[in-house]
């Protein structure tokens, strides 16, 4: 059977992941993109690193962090009521960390390809910067943000190893699709890890998908205008 | 237009990644498989996590004996069954429970119907500074659930590992079950459900005896034995799968011997034809 309860916490947490993820990543896309500053390298560096970190090494930070015996793990406690680890909030801090560079990297090179003297003419002709931005440099990388959107969110359903070290399986909370078919499988129940393997299939087709859709289609029309 | 070129970019990025993905799933020279031929080769076996630290002892004290070495991988039963269908080329599995053993035994990548080798028991336990006052009656837990001071329990996924199975029908047996169920984490296996229980914030979980009696254990919090006549007998049970050699067939006769027994002894665990 289809687990519907962890197919739909993972589209929250994805949804989720999104709305939290997508403002900052545009902000510091757009800063790599633009800005010179010493540290920026680093900057990138540090964006890019959860592409190759193994998740189990974030995961055993999360557990750290999350424990009672970190300051921010008691913090939490106290705010929340409950530890982060085993619960929404805390698979939530995970899979926006986890996300960073999904999200950033395309928006860095999509403000990256809007050419110099469109920007350049958008100043001259007395559009103030916020003006700009909306209504020039948007408009252009919003492709890329498309594409950071259905990155982010296709591999939030895909996150895995993370959210087995600091989820514990929790039905409705963290027990997130990948690991009830991870279950599924364990429990020998071949007809629910098909079922559910399907959905996540389509749901990250579709994903990417929508996101191609979006971009081409706002290419054309920013081509037409 | 310049939408256009961004877009291309974002997509080169993705392409990259979907490339780098489709490199890494080649197969680049294929692993050695572990030999069952070889006479003094190695002997991989598959342990249910309950054995975590009973079985590294057992396979020092092999290896000291016999000068044979075993290779040991820990996971929950039901998945170290499942790989073994699938050719994983362990040679010996111990799993936490007789179901699985049969289950190969019976689609044939076991020799046999294998042994029991022993009986596993579960405790309530607590990691220091808990609310949680343990004992074998539950009635600490009971007290705690009264009060509202526990919001998280681990115990192992009742659905695939065998110890998790048993922490169930103790909660039931009690009368707990559903009173704890809101505040359940669920380790993959009972190692992890362990972890959950000492280091992540849980006030305590049900664990199996073997983990809490480990030398690495200690200090780490209360415990307390449940009667077994809470739960169904843990019946732990192995059989020398297909690749078996002549290390794993020295392996299973091994653990079958005094000094195999004394090791298991220390841990917890109820022998075969012995009593508690």
């Amino acid at each position: 059977m289809v687990d519907w309860t962890a197919l739909h916490l993972s589209l929250v947490l994805g949804a989720a992941t999104l709305l939290l993820l997508l403002p900052p990543a545009a902000w510091l896309g757009r800063v790599l993109a633009y800005r010179r500053f010493p540290g920026r390298e680093l900057a990138e560096v540090l964006v890019a690193l959860p592409l190759v970190l193994p998740p189990t090494v974030f995961g055993y930070g999360l557990l750290l962090l999350f424990g009672t015996g970190s300051p921010f793990g008691q913090a939490a406690i106290v705010v929340l009521g409950h530890p982060l680890a085993f619960s929404f909030e805390g698979l939530l801090i995970a899979s926006v960390l986890v996300n960073v560079p999904f999200a950033v990297q395309p928006i860095q090179n999509a403000f990256a390809a809007v050419p110099r003297n469109v920007r350049e003419a958008a100043s001259v002709s007395g559009m103030a910067p916020g003006q700009a931005l909306l209504r020039v440099e948007l408009p252009l990388a919003w492709p890329g943000i498309a594409v950071a959107a259905a990155l982010t969110f296709a591999h939030t359903l895909g996150e895995f190893g993370v959210v087995l070290m600091v989820g514990g399986s929790i039905p409705g909370q963290t027990r997130t699709a990948a690991i009830a078919l991870y279950d599924r499988v364990q429990a020998f129940d071949d007809r629910g890890a098909a079922l559910m393997a399907a959905a996540l299939l389509v749901v990250s087709l579709a994903a990417l998908l929508l996101s191609n859709l979006l971009s081409r289609q706002v290419g054309r029309r920013t081509r037409d205008a | 237009m310049s939408g256009y070129i961004a877009s291309d970019k974002a997509h080169m990025l993705l392409r990259r990644h979907a490339l780098l993905l489709a490199a890494s799933a080649l197969p680049l020279g294929r692993p050695a498989r572990a030999q069952g031929a070889g006479k003094d080769a190695p002997a991989l076996v598959a342990a249910a996590s309950d054995l975590q630290f009973a079985l590294e002892d057992v396979a020092a004290r092999f290896r000291a004996d016999t000068g044979l070495d075993a290779r040991l991988v820990f996971g929950s039963s039901g998945n170290l069954t499942r790989q073994a269908e699938q050719g994983a080329p362990f040679q010996l599995l111990l799993s936490a429970d007789e179901g699985f053993i049969f289950r190969l035994a019976e689609s044939g990548a076991a020799r046999d119907r294998g042994a029991l080798y022993a009986e596993g028991r579960i405790v309530l336990f607590a990691p220091p500074g808990s609310p949680l006052r343990v004992d074998g009656g539950l009635d600490g837990l009971r007290a705690a659930l009264d009060a509202g001071q526990v919001t998280r329990f681990a115990i192992a996924n009742p659905e695939h590992a065998p110890y998790g199975r048993a922490a169930e029908e103790a909660l039931r047996s009690a009368g707990l079950w559903e009173r704890v169920q809101p505040h359940l984490v669920l380790g993959e296996n009972i190692s992890q459900a362990m972890q959950f229980a000492t280091a992540a914030g849980a006030q305590g979980g049900i664990v199996a005896l073997s983990l809490v009696r480990a030398p690495q254990a200690q200090g780490r919090g209360t415990w307390a034995l449940l009667p077994d006549t809470l739960h169904k007998p843990l019946l732990q049970r192995m059989a020398l799968l297909r690749p078996a050699g002549a290390t794993a067939e020295r392996f299973y006769a091994y653990m079958q011997t005094p000094a195999g027994r004394e090791v298991m002894r220390r841990y917890g665990f109820v022998l075969p034809g012995e009593a508690q």
